[in-house]
Order: C-alpha cells, then structure tokens, then sequence
C-alpha cells in the first residue's frame, strides 16, 4: 500500500522488505556522501534495511563501514543523499527540519556511547527534556519523569547531576529520557561502550526487557557477545548490509 | 515557564565557564551605552539652552523695519523711504485680523541716567504696553511693566534692564525710586526678570532702560517708529498675516504689497524653524557616533555568542537529537545575547546617567559663558527609549547570526563535535 512508483530500485529489495506495509523502517537504496570539499567519500552505497515492529536487532561491523551513518539516518539525525526512508509508512526524505525535529522527538529514543546528559541540569531534568520539547503540560510530565525513574530503579537519584552518577546510573537516565515520549524505536550506539562489563550487562539486561514489554530496539555495536543477545545481526561493511541473520 | 527557566540554566552553565569573557563584553556594551547617553543628552542640553536663550527675543515673532520702496507704484517714482508712525500700530491691529498683537518701538541710543551720584549714557526706548508679552519682557517680584494707563497719561515711569538696574542702584531696590532720564524725573516701577537672551538687536534688554511710546514720543520729539514688532495668531498664519500687512501699510503709504524692499522683516518664526532643523541635524549627528560605539560593544556580544555556540555544539546536538525545534536554539540563543546586552545596558545607563547629574552640577556653577552656552547636559525619555532600541536591536542581531549558524548544523554533525 506504500508503493512508490518513482522508486526505481525496488526490484533490489533485500530479501526480507516484501510487505512493505508491516515495516516500522524500511530503508531503500540508501546512499549517503559526505563531500569535504577535496574527497567525496562514499559512507553508504545503496544500502536495503527493513525493521518491523517490536524486533531486537543489533548492527555491527568495522569502524568506518558506515553503521553509525546508517544509525544517524535512521534516527533523523542526518538525511540520505539518495534513496528512501519510510518511517511506519511516512517517507521521511525531504521533511522540514522541524518536522524532522518532531519525529526525533515522538518516534526516536537515543541511547548515546557517552550518554550526552546535559550537564547543568539535574537527572530529573534531562529526562523531561524531551517532554518539554513535545509540550507536554507540566504535572504528566513530572508523573512520567517519575514513573520512568521507577522503571529504570533510580528513584533516589531524580535530583543528582549527571556527574554524581556512576556510568551505569547515567546509561539508565540517559535509557530514562529515551523512552519519555513513549517512542516507536529505541536507537543505541555502542550503549556500553563506555561501561564496565557488569554495568553493560545490567544495561544489555534492560534492553532485553524493553523488547519483551513490545519495543522495537536497534543496537549499534562492534561487540560479538552483545550482539549475540539480540534477535537479529545486521552486518554492515562497506556501506551495504552483507549479512542479516536472526540469532539463534 | 519552564522552557525558560531551562533556558535561564543553560545559559548559567555557560556563564561560569565564559565569565571572563562575559565580563569584558558587557563592559564594551555599557561603555556604548555611557557614550550614547552622554552624546545625546549633552545634545538635549544643547537643544534646550539654545530654546530658551531664543525665548529671551520673543517667541514667534516678526520685527520690522523701515525701508525704501523699490518699484514705482501708482505714479509715483521708486526710491520713497517709508516711515511708519505709531497710529500704524493700531491700523494694522484692525486691519490684519491675523495679528494677534504689536507694538511699536522707539530708540534713543544716548541718554543720561541719573541715580544720584551715579549717571550713565545708555539706551531709552518707548514702547506699547503689549511689548511685554512680545519680548517676554517680565519684571521682577515687586515690580511692574508699563500699562495701558501709563501709556494713555504718558506718566513719567520707567521699566529697567536688571544689569542698568544693578549699575544704577546697586543693590537697593530701585522700584518705586525717582530716576532722572534726560533731567526729567522718572518713577522707576519694575526691573527686568534675568534672561538668556541669544538674539538681539541694538544690545540685550538687560542694558536698557523702557518708557511708555506715547512719554517718548513728547520728550525727543520724534514722530517715527525705529521699528515694529508683531506676532501672528499662529504660526501658521504668519505668511498670510505678513502679506496682509504689506497690503493694509501699501494701501495707505502707496507701495507695491510685492515690493520686499518698502519694509524689512525678521521673521524669528523662520529662525526657528531652521535652528531646529540644525538641531535634529546635530542630534542625529550624536546619536549615530553613539550608536557606533554601542555597535562595537554588540559585535563583541557577537563574538561571544559564536564562540559559546561552538563551545556548546555538542549539547545543541543534544537537544536536536531529543526532539528540539529550531526555534527552541535560536530562541534560547537570541535570549542570552539580549540578556549580556541589556546587562551591559543597564550598568551603562547607571553610569551615564550619574556622570550626566555629576556633569549638570558642575555646569551649574560653572561661570563661564560657554559652558552657560551648552547648557546643561540633560536625558529625556526619547534619549532613554532611543538607547534601550538600539540596545535591543544590537542584542538581536548580535545573537541572530550566532544562533542562526547553530540551527543550521545537522545534528548528526553537532553530535558527533568534540
């Protein structure tokens, strides 16, 4: 019910994009240049993805084989050169900036390598953030705020700033404020990159229950035994996806 | 509210690691701001003195004097003088309907004053009692001008200039004393409020003595006005006023109401107007040397501003990444350059305003004249609304450019910004 007529690369599907109208993602022949003047350097070459609903998959690959440019566009963050990009059903090529703003805001969680709390604000405060930009009225966003630091068992730590937290503590916020707006995916990039294996397990741990409870989890890592945790591994070299295996 | 006060935070946070720089900006800024006040309101001070020191003449009003006739009329040749007498004060009263008064006036340049031992050559002129009002010509608590009575008994009394006064009784009181004028005696009944006086002819009105026209006429014999003065009912009907007084004087003293040169004019209405274009000249002139000042102060803002969006990429990146439309940046952005701006402002118009009030005090009591000349340094409410637009057009520019460079970084790219 999506077609696209002027798409003239749907033939290319990957295997897995048939039915297009159950994808949350659907990515196709994704292209992304990035043009510093002197080289042109090719990040994504006709890259396919499909992501249906309340899936767990992890994208892994080399450094510099283009999944932390694939996360960025997946996420609104940056926008293809070339292709198309249905988000459940929405082409997402060619949006405003503040429409893009908008879907980063309702539909995208982001779980960052290095958390990315803003500093001068308490932990309280970086998870309503998202809510203040949605413009949620202020008492159901200080029972969301709460309810969130509940769920991820920080409840005592709503008032500390990001740097009177241990790195699991601000991963656990920083997971907080990605799910404030009740988002239809969850995007992480190296989400224990920065943290000790305990803390990364507990964090690996959280994402797994957030796939039970029916999210939809995208995993950027070059960790085998994190990726093993999840349903499905894309492996991205080269600007195009060359494996894409469920886990068993 | 609270996207405020969010604001207000972050721009805190940014505040604590910028406070040098912060500091020196907002003293570039209120170092503007002393400059414009100071160059405006010394304007201002300028403007007024220059006002009131053209108030001492009179105000809105036209002074003529006799002339010759350049064309031939009805007959007769070119080259007839034209001499008004007093009795065309009263024709042209009746005659103009625009005039809303006039008086005559009569010069004698040397006569002997005498108080007692003390006996002066100085300036007599016989005038209507309407002068008074012409050339705001007020006395003194305890005194009087002349009156119509004065005029119609042509009483013996005389209106002194305060410097004659004080050079003639020193620091009595001379109201009510007898003064001998040309040996006649003379009651003295008022003495001349102290004015500022910039425009003048024949002396200032301190340095003379006034008689009633109809005393002086009967004491030198003269039959001729030196000259009349008149004032319009408005300033707008001075030039119908002036052509009807040509016609009504050409009617009887058979002159051409075209010919410029039957009678002179000084029209101080046409002073006026131009002084007071002078004066928005020198203001705007001021003003603008003000304002480039403050525009430096705002291009440090502008600075700052740059460099606390670079500093703040990544949080910006932040932001983006957590749903912030474009205008909570530049919003936020815009807001804390007016912010250090109107900081800046605020101390600026603080100090200028103190050194303005220290400034008037000393010219005060300055005795120089040209220090009396450019008045007191004063700040009007146009100079205060004038400094607080131009502070907060700076803030906007100074924080647009900056702001509009961090919405337009993509976020990816803000992210990824060590």
């Amino acid at each position: 019910m999506f077609w696209n007529g002027k798409n003239g690369k749907n033939g290319k599907n990957g295997g897995k994009s048939e039915g297009n109208g159950h994808h949350l993602i659907d990515l196709q022949g994704i292209r992304k240049v990035y043009d510093t003047g002197a080289v042109k350097v090719e990040a994504l070459r006709g890259l396919d993805l499909a992501v249906r609903e309340n899936e767990f998959l992890a994208i892994v690959g080399p450094s510099g084989s283009g999944k932390s440019t694939l996360m960025n566009i997946i996420g609104c963050l940056d926008t293809a050169t070339e292709g198309s990009y249905r988000l459940r059903g929405e082409q997402v090529a060619g949006l405003s900036i503040d429409r893009l703003a908008e879907i980063r805001n309702k539909r995208v969680g982001f779980v960052f390598q290095n958390f990315n709390l803003l500093p001068q604000l308490t932990a309280f405060e970086n998870v309503e953030m998202p809510l203040l930009f949605g413009g949620t009225p202020a008492r159901q966003r200080r029972e969301r705020v709460e309810f969130l630091f509940e769920q991820v068992g920080l409840s005592d730590r709503m008032l500390h700033r990001p740097v009177e937290l241990s790195g699991g503590q601000m991963q656990r916020v920083a997971i907080a404020r990605a799910l404030a707006c009740e988002p239809d995916i969850i995007l992480a990039d190296e989400p224990t990159g920065n943290l000790d294996t305990t803390s990364g397990r507990d964090i690996v741990g959280m994402f797994e229950d957030l796939w039970r409870k029916g999210h939809t989890l995208v995993l950027i890592t070059h960790d085998p035994a994190i990726a093993r945790r999840t349903r499905r591994v894309v492996n991205v070299q080269d600007g195009t996806v060359v494996s894409d295996e469920a886990v068993a | 509210m609270k996207a405020l006060s969010l604001i207000v935070r972050l721009f805190r946070g940014a505040a604590k690691i910028q406070r040098k720089r912060m500091i020196l900006t907002v003293t570039a800024i209120a170092w503007g701001t002393v400059a414009i006040i100071l160059l405006l309101s010394f304007g201002e001070g300028l403007k007024r003195s220059l006002e009131t020191s053209r108030r001492g003449l009179g105000e809105s009003i036209v002074i003529i004097w006799m002339g010759e006739t350049e064309k031939a009329f009805a007959g007769l040749p070119a080259g007839r003088p034209i001499r008004l007498v007093p009795d065309d004060v009263e024709l042209v009263l009746e005659g103009v309907p625009e005039l809303a008064s006039a008086s005559g006036e009569m010069h004698n340049w040397n006569v002997q004053l005498v108080n007692g031992r003390t006996a002066l050559n100085k300036r007599v002129v016989g005038v209507h009692p309407a002068y008074r009002d012409l050339r705001t010509s007020y006395a003194q608590a305890g005194g009087r001008y002349i009156d119509e009575l004065d005029q119609r008994l042509k009483r013996r009394v005389v209106f002194l200039g305060n410097e004659l006064a004080k050079d003639l009784f020193g620091k009595d009181d001379p109201v009510g004393k007898t003064l001998l004028v040309a040996d006649t005696p003379f009651t003295v009944i008022g003495v001349l409020q102290k004015k500022k006086q910039m425009s003048m002819y024949g002396g200032p009105d301190s340095d003379r003595a006034t008689i009633p026209l109809s005393t002086f006429e009967a004491m030198f014999g003269r039959r001729y006005l030196s000259n009349l003065v008149y004032q319009p009912t408005s300033v707008a009907m001075a030039p119908v006023a002036k052509r009807h007084l040509m016609e009504v004087l050409g009617a009887k003293y058979r002159f051409d109401p075209a010919d410029t040169r039957a009678l002179y004019f000084w029209d101080t209405i046409e002073d006026a107007k131009m002084m007071n274009a002078i004066m928005i000249g020198i203001e705007m002139f001021l003003g603008m040397i003000g304002a480039l000042t403050l525009i430096i102060g705002g291009v440090g803002v502008a600075n700052i501003m740059f460099a606390a969006v670079t500093h703040r990429t990544r949080e910006i990146g932040v932001q983006m990444a957590l749903g912030a439309r474009r205008v909570y940046i530049t919003g936020s952005i815009v807001l804390e350059s007016l912010a250090l701006t109107f900081l800046g402002g605020i101390f600026g118009i603080g100090v200028g305003a103190g050194i303005v009030q220290a400034l008037a005090a000393v010219q005060a009591r300055a005795k120089s004249e040209a220090m009396e000349f450019l008045g007191a340094p004063t700040i009007s409410i146009p100079i205060a609304v004038t400094t607080v637009t131009l502070l907060g057009l700076i803030g906007l520019a100074a924080g647009y450019f900056p702001a509009r460079r961090a919405a337009s970084v993509q976020p990816a790219d803000a992210l990824r910004f060590e």
